[in-house]
């Protein structure tokens, strides 16, 4: 299924499929443990997005394409913004705008802090599908601007 | 002291070689020694939540402009207009003399503990929200308006290039291009 003139050579994509996974658990940790460590939700989902570039770089665009598709990246991001309005909304049980209603637990506990990694999620998913976007639109852009003859490779 | 001092002049050197560099990507890479020698600055001066930041979007930024810098031929044009040029310049930077210094007069001195606004959220933090990270606290919950809005500028860019990448819109000749 993959195609041998895409991407890169055989010794970056080896090395790539062992790293990725290892980037991706260690953004998902720096978003989780936003409000006890250093880190939260825009460092983290800029590392989540950085995995998956680096996928994208070693790999080609349509292998990325095939296993996080376009829709699938917006409707992360709407889903992102819409829950930190989600947050913000259900602020009002606590009585206002940005209440910290939510149960605060002890503190260096995961699950502590009220809101506070709820919101770090939602801005997580904003980061990635906006990194993602990032590339996949200078992608674009490049199919389109003139070229010096021989420089870029065929994609088909 | 002297590292910050240090780090701040390699920072000003690389800065002044991306601007006088004749190569885009050699102008690149240099923007990008810039922006990691401000993440040393931060590491230096405690912040390493901002350092991490830095760092990330740093490199991202970098793969970016390297990726649309490394095979475009760009026009690149140094002669010209050089009177109204430095005229500009040399009138921006007289102004940012003026107004910087004015506003160097107001500040505290480096160090020292005169932010009363710091010192509450480094009391309020662990009793009222329970989180350890108070950069985390004052994003999400002091001040979660801001970062509202930041989400909803986040939110318009990634609309913005979800409207130049649909491919509805496009010409036939260049929809053929597309795969």
């Amino acid at each position: 299924m993959m195609n041998k003139n895409n991407g890169m050579s055989l010794i970056v994509k080896t090395v790539t499929r062992l790293l990725v996974g290892f980037i991706l658990l260690y953004g998902i940790y720096i978003v989780l443990h936003g409000h006890i460590s250093p880190g939260g939700g825009f460092a983290g989902g800029f590392i989540i997005a950085l995995s998956y570039i680096l996928f994208m770089l070693a790999f080609g665009k349509e292998e990325i394409l095939k296993r996080i598709p376009q829709p699938m990246i917006s409707f992360l991001e709407s889903l992102g913004a819409l829950l930190f309005l989600v947050i913000a909304v259900f602020g009002f049980f606590g009585g206002y705008f940005f209440a910290n209603w939510l149960p605060k637990g002890a503190p260096f506990k995961l699950l502590s802090a009220g809101t506070i990694p709820i919101s770090n999620i939602a801005l997580a998913l904003l980061e990635v599908s906006l990194g993602l976007f990032g590339i996949f639109l200078v992608l674009v852009l490049l199919k389109f601007t003139p070229l010096k003859e021989g420089k870029i490779k065929d994609n088909k | 002291m002297i590292e910050i001092n240090l780090l701040l002049i390699f920072i000003i050197i690389a800065a002044i070689a991306a601007v006088k560099m004749k190569d885009l990507l050699g102008s690149v890479v240099a923007v990008g020694v810039a922006g990691f020698g401000l993440v040393v600055s931060f590491l230096s001066l405690k912040a390493p939540d901002l350092a991490i930041t830095q760092l990330v979007v740093e490199i991202l930024c970098l793969i970016i402009l390297i990726r649309a810098t490394i095979k475009v031929d760009l026009p690149f044009s140094t002669s010209g207009r050089w009177l109204v040029n430095t005229t500009a310049a040399i009138a921006f930077l007289v102004m940012f003399l003026i107004y910087g210094y004015k506003a160097i007069l107001n500040l505290p001195y480096f160090g020292n503990p005169t932010m009363t606004t710091s010192v509450f959220y480094f009391n309020k933090t662990m009793e009222s929200v329970h989180a350890t990270n108070v950069v985390s606290a004052i994003n999400l919950n002091f001040r979660a308006y801001d970062t509202l809005g930041e989400a909803t500028v986040l939110f318009a860019a990634a609309v913005g290039i979800m409207v130049i990448m649909r491919k509805k819109g496009r010409l036939t000749n260049e929809n053929k291009n597309d795969e």
